[in-house]
């Protein structure tokens, strides 16, 4: 596949259609893959990977690069064909501006979940019919591919392509997902219990705002919590709940625009399951004004900038859940 | 929060209220003498819509034991479509406070006309009593930076 | 630095009774930025507004904070005075003392307590406001009528009197709506059409009107003083300029089988047709649905006998785009459809029909010439049963909640009518109440009870059962001596609920204004603004704000017309300058905003910026039109970065009153 993605790249920039390509570049140990641009051959032959850790979503580059001078080339995972329909809608993103070659998703692999295995001094990773070869400083090490699978990929919601403008690879179906499984379990407990499970995971917060950058719904020119015209300008813990205050408005800033990527929940350093909050806006979404999936076309009016003279009263929250 | 002499707890609850109905609804249930407790105060906005989930959460910050938002009746908004706006955002933020565990006693969303002076008077009085249920507002406070 | 200046004021004992405004003020006093706290007995008064004027020269103040009564009473008034002062007025904040403190709080020592906390929430906003200027925007002096019958003609005729330019645009292919079917009028009994006539022709005749006939309006954007319409001209196929009138298509025309509307389907028209001899214009349509040349090609007899050449068989619905300072709403109504109603056979029975088909078959022009006979059979019916609110005050959903309020006066005088001109046939009327408020309206009705002997029973009508022998057998109760009674009529007339005409939903969404569940217009206050919507420069005239008769509803246009002419007379208007703007630096261009703006007042722009990189980008982002924008703030709530902010009720304002109450 990945070869096939570099030779594809190549032509595209040899005959000029495209200036930039944007994909992953490795890092200095397998799994530390991190999204990159690419201008040339040469660049994408030393640079450009596609495998097992390319879990990042590259759509958010776009941003910046597709305001560039001339077409940029994207890679897009199903997933991440989302959030880029998304940023279109929103004027975010060119769309003319830039080409898409949609290629096949995950499952991609969770670093932290071999390491949790006692697996250090890794050198590389390979799947092998559902098993995880794992070179180490210390010998070849094996666990099943399926207890190393990212959380976000463990739950996808769609495997396909919501927009591209060639496909490598077949194009898949939308999945029946169980990702509010969790949303829901926590919606079944006790208000105390969620209390106590949220109390204790926020407070992990450090506040290094790596789930707002990596966000491809946050894209603001200049985000309210850098703002010190905005009154909530803040850095962590300065008062008695900054961090809850920010998660929770983040999560609704992207309320009815989050296309549940995962990628906040995949970059927290705290392990803070941010996704969560993010789900619960779309399931609670999904069951009051009706099913809405952000990203699945360009034009459709977002939940939070529509409404009907039926819609529910906010007494539903007080009717229903536990106390 | 504010402790009077006999030590009783008297929560402090903000309500944002709509110029054109809910703000003339509370005039009125002044003007017809109908009491609630001074624990209410009232900030004017032009529309229930102007209401950003930011000033709810600022206040549960700075020491509100309870917030509640009041506007014109659905159909009924001075702007024709505000408070709908508003129902679906407050509708999912008290959802989302209800998912982190806070007492969804604290939030509320109430339609008051102008000319509905005792409903406003009648919903303060039942307001504060629930936020005076649960006692001071707590949850929302980073575990690190708990006062003892 | 702020200079504030904090006023307290007594209202007699209003205020000072509750809450000791001694303690607020000198509290007060020592709020950041306050250089001069007072108190006293009546703010509102000349000498206390002249104390905050003497304290802004004297002090030089940056702001003002009045706590007193509710904004909603002296807002304005302690503005003016602060501009009279050279402040400007918008740096003027109210602490609601009154109502919201010392009339519902009996506690001295919590109600001061509590007007402490609102007076430092005031001067804590009041720090950040700014100084505001209203825009003048300016009006372009001509409007528009929605709807030509008697509403508009109305307004029409007295906008243009007052030397303004009007347009009417009617659906149909003539203008006098509803009071042109209509025989007699209530309660003085003169001709409908002698009284109307002479309107329409003088609307017709007007410099200052233009009838846009056979037209509906497509789309409106714009805002107060400045719309902008799109009209569609429906194509008539006839050249309105060269068509005489002469009517020989109409004669010549083969198609004949076409039910003529404006007699309610009681006879037949031609397929080109000329609504009435008095229509105004008074030009021919062809109705593409039964002309055979539009159909199948095959024909073209008003072609050949039209003298000046007027007939176009290729005429296309035209759009044309005009310019209005203000709008009037006169759209009407409609009686509503009685096919639901099997229990009183409409639909089954040719001789069961509704009041207005009663009008066009008292009427001279139509299609009995004028002599009352029955539709089935044409004979002279000797019973006539009339049945009162068909479809009015009913609760289930078959009918309207709301009283249609002309029909008890109609069949009042329908029952008199008849027993005038028919001596010999017997006039019963079932009715819930007969409601007659109106000037002479009791006296009329008294007098069809009394002197024309009209049977009048209260009672609803259970069933209507057409016979065999061609009878119509009527079932009913009558409710004062409680028993059943048994009719057999050889007529059934019922009074249909009326309703908004269909059009109307439709164009209060085009014009963004509001109306109740029964699809009328809604006024912007139902006692002191009866003639004007919420939205500014959008009146309403006639029927569509509710059920009317003629005298009202003429009264209502001229109203509406006046409204009309005060906006027109004016040069500019004043916009509200607390509106919505958008911090260009921080807009993503996301349109957000834009989709829950009501106003249609957010548009975008690219624009070029010089980046922090000394590189330049166009960048899409939010411009608000002030003279459109109602300063709702939906739209600060939308944006995600807080670009959006609104004047005088700012994001940072509002959360220094939150910081303020909550300290």
């Amino acid at each position: 596949m990945q070869e096939a993605m570099i030779k594809r790249a190549k032509e595209l920039l040899a005959d000029g259609s495209v200036k930039r390509v944007i994909g992953w570049k490795r890092g200095e140990f397998a799994y530390d893959i991190t999204p990159a641009v690419f201008e040339s051959a040469e660049e994408l032959d030393k640079d450009f990977v596609f495998d097992v850790f390319t879990s990042a979503n590259v759509s958010k580059y776009l941003v910046k690069e597709s305001k560039k001078e001339g077409k940029v080339l994207v890679f897009l995972k199903p997933c991440d064909t989302y959030s880029l329909n998304q940023l279109t809608k929103e004027h975010r993103v060119d769309r003319d501006n830039v080409y898409v070659i949609g290629i096949p998703g995950g499952p991609k692999l969770d670093i932290e979940k071999i390491r949790a295995k006692g697996i250090t001094g890794i050198l590389s990773v390979r799947n092998e019919n559902f098993t995880l070869k794992i070179e180490t400083l210390y010998g070849e090490e094996t666990m099943p591919f399926s207890d190393a699978i990212l959380d976000k990929c463990a739950s996808c919601k769609s495997k396909k392509h919501v927009t591209y403008d060639e496909l490598i690879g077949e194009d898949g179906d939308i999945l029946d997902s169980d990702r509010f499984d969790m949303v829901e379990k926590l919606e079944n407990m006790t208000a105390q219990e969620r209390y106590d499970f949220w109390r204790e995971q926020l407070s992990k917060c450090i506040r290094c705002n790596a789930c707002r950058n990596v966000c491809p719904a946050c894209t603001c020119e200049k985000c309210v919590f850098d703002d010190p015209a905005s009154g909530v300008e803040n850095k962590a813990a300065a008062d008695s709940f900054e961090e809850k205050m920010f998660h929770i408005i983040r999560a609704f800033h992207v309320a009815g625009r989050c296309t549940d990527c995962g990628e906040c929940s995949r970059v927290c350093p705290q392990n803070i399951p941010l996704h969560l909050l993010n789900r619960k806006f779309i399931k609670d979404i999904n069951s009051l004004y009706g099913e809405y999936q952000a990203g699945a076309d360009t034009t459709s009016r977002a939940p939070l900038t529509d409404y009907t003279a039926e819609d529910c009263e906010s007494s539903i929250v007080h009717e229903r859940g536990v106390e | 929060m504010q402790v009077n002499e006999n030590k009783e707890f008297q929560p402090l609850i903000v309500a944002f209220c709509c110029n054109w109905c809910s703000y003339a609804g509370a005039d009125l249930s002044g003007t017809n003498r109908l009491n609630y407790p001074t624990n209410v105060k009232i900030i004017r906005v032009p529309c229930s819509c102007r209401v950003n989930p930011m000033f709810i959460l600022r206040a549960f910050q700075r020491g509100a034991d309870g917030v509640i938002l009041c506007g014109c009746h659905p159909g009924d908004c001075h702007y024709t479509s505000g408070n709908y706006f508003t129902r679906r955002r407050m509708t999912l933020l008290f959802s989302m406070l209800d998912f982190l565990g806070i007492e969804r006693d604290r939030t509320r969303v109430e339609w008051v006309s102008a000319a509905e002076g005792a409903k406003f008077a009648a919903t303060m009085n039942e307001f504060t009593e629930a936020v005076k249920k649960l006692g001071p507002n707590r949850r929302l406070e980073d575990l690190r930076c708990r006062k003892q | 630095m702020q200079r504030i200046g904090v006023f307290v004021c007594h209202c007699g004992t209003n205020i000072a009774a509750t809450v000791d405004v001694k303690a607020v003020a000198e509290a007060l006093s020592h709020e950041p930025g306050v250089v001069i706290s007072q108190d006293y007995q009546y703010m509102c008064s000349e000498s206390g507004q002249n104390l905050v004027k003497d304290a802004i020269k004297e002090h030089k103040l940056s702001g003002v904070v009045i706590c007193s009564c509710s904004p909603r009473m002296h807002e304005n008034t302690f503005r003016k005075a602060a501009a009279s002062a050279g402040l400007n007025p918008y740096l003027v904040e109210i602490a609601n003392i009154r109502e919201q403190c010392s009339w519902i709080h009996k506690e001295i020592a919590t109600a001061t307590e509590k007007a402490i906390i609102l007076g430092r929430a005031a001067v804590a906003k009041v720090h950040l406001n700014t100084p505001l200027t209203s825009m003048e925007s300016p009006v372009v002096k001509r409007a528009l009528v929605i709807g030509g019958g008697i509403a508009g003609i109305q307004t029409a005729l007295d906008i243009a009197e007052a030397g303004f330019d009007v347009d009417i645009v009617e659906k149909k292919p003539t203008i006098g709506g509803k009071m042109a079917q209509i025989d007699k009028t209530f309660p003085t009994l003169d001709c409908a059409a002698c009284i109307l006539t002479p309107k329409m022709v003088e609307a017709s005749q007007n410099e200052h009107i233009t009838i846009h006939s056979f037209s509906e309006v497509e789309e409106v954007k714009g805002f107060v003083g400045n719309f902008t319409v799109k009209i569609r001209k429906k194509a008539r196929y006839v050249d309105e300029t060269k068509c005489t009138g002469c009517g020989l298509c109409t004669e010549k025309c083969p198609m004949k089988k076409v039910p003529n509307e404006f007699n309610m389907g009681l006879d037949n028209r031609s397929a080109v047709y000329i609504p009435f001899a008095q229509a105004v214009p008074k030009v021919a349509t062809i109705d593409p649905n039964y002309c055979m040349m539009l159909k199948n090609g095959k024909c073209g007899v008003c072609s050949k006998v039209c003298s000046v050449g007027a007939i176009d068989y290729k005429q296309e619905d035209r759009i044309i785009e005009e310019k209005y300072g203000a709008i009037v709403v006169a759209t009407g109504f409609d009686p509503i459809k009685l096919d639901k109603y099997d229990e009183f056979a409409y639909s089954q029975c040719p001789d069961v029909v509704t009041s207005l088909e009663l009008e066009r078959l008292m009427n001279a022009a139509g299609p009995n010439g004028g002599t009352l006979l029955r539709p089935s059979d044409k004979t002279h019916p000797h019973t006539i049963v009339f049945v009162q609110c068909v479809g009015s005050r009913c609760d289930d959903s078959k009918g309207k909640p709301y009283c249609s309020k002309i029909c008890c006066m109609y069949t009042a005088k329908h029952a008199m009518l008849i027993r005038e001109k028919y001596p010999d046939t017997e006039v019963y009327v079932f009715y819930i109440d007969v409601r007659t408020p109106g000037k002479n309206f009791d006296e009329f009705y008294r007098r069809a009870v009394e002197q024309y002997n009209v049977h009048y029973i209260k009672g609803m009508v259970g069933k209507v059962t057409p016979k065999s022998d061609g009878k119509i057998g009527v079932q009913a109760s009558d409710l004062l001596s409680n028993e059943q009674l048994h009719i057999d009529a050889d007529m059934v007339v019922l009074a249909a609920a009326i309703e908004p005409d269909k059009t109307a939903r439709p164009l209060a969404t085009m014009l963004t204004t509001q109306m109740d569940t029964n699809d009328f217009f809604t006024e912007a206050h139902p006692k002191l603004r009866p003639v004007e919507s919420a939205t500014a420069g959008i009146f309403l005239s006639g029927a569509c704000q509710g059920p009317k008769d003629i005298p009202e509803t003429v009264a209502q246009g001229s109203a509406a017309a006046a409204k009309a002419i005060g906006l027109l007379c004016k040069n500019s208007i004043t916009c509200n300058p607390c509106v919505a703007h958008s911090d260009e630096l921080k807009c993503n261009g996301c349109s957000s905003c834009e989709k829950v703006c009501p106003y249609g007042a957010i548009t975008y722009i690219e624009k070029e910026f010089r980046m922090p990189d000394r590189t330049t980008a166009i960048r899409r982002v939010a411009s608000v039109n002030p003279a459109v924008c109602q300063g709702c703030g939906a739209c600060t709530v939308a944006c995600p970065s807080g670009a959006m902010d609104l004047n005088g009720f700012s994001n940072s304002q509002i959360m220094a009153e939150v910081d303020a109450i909550c300290k």
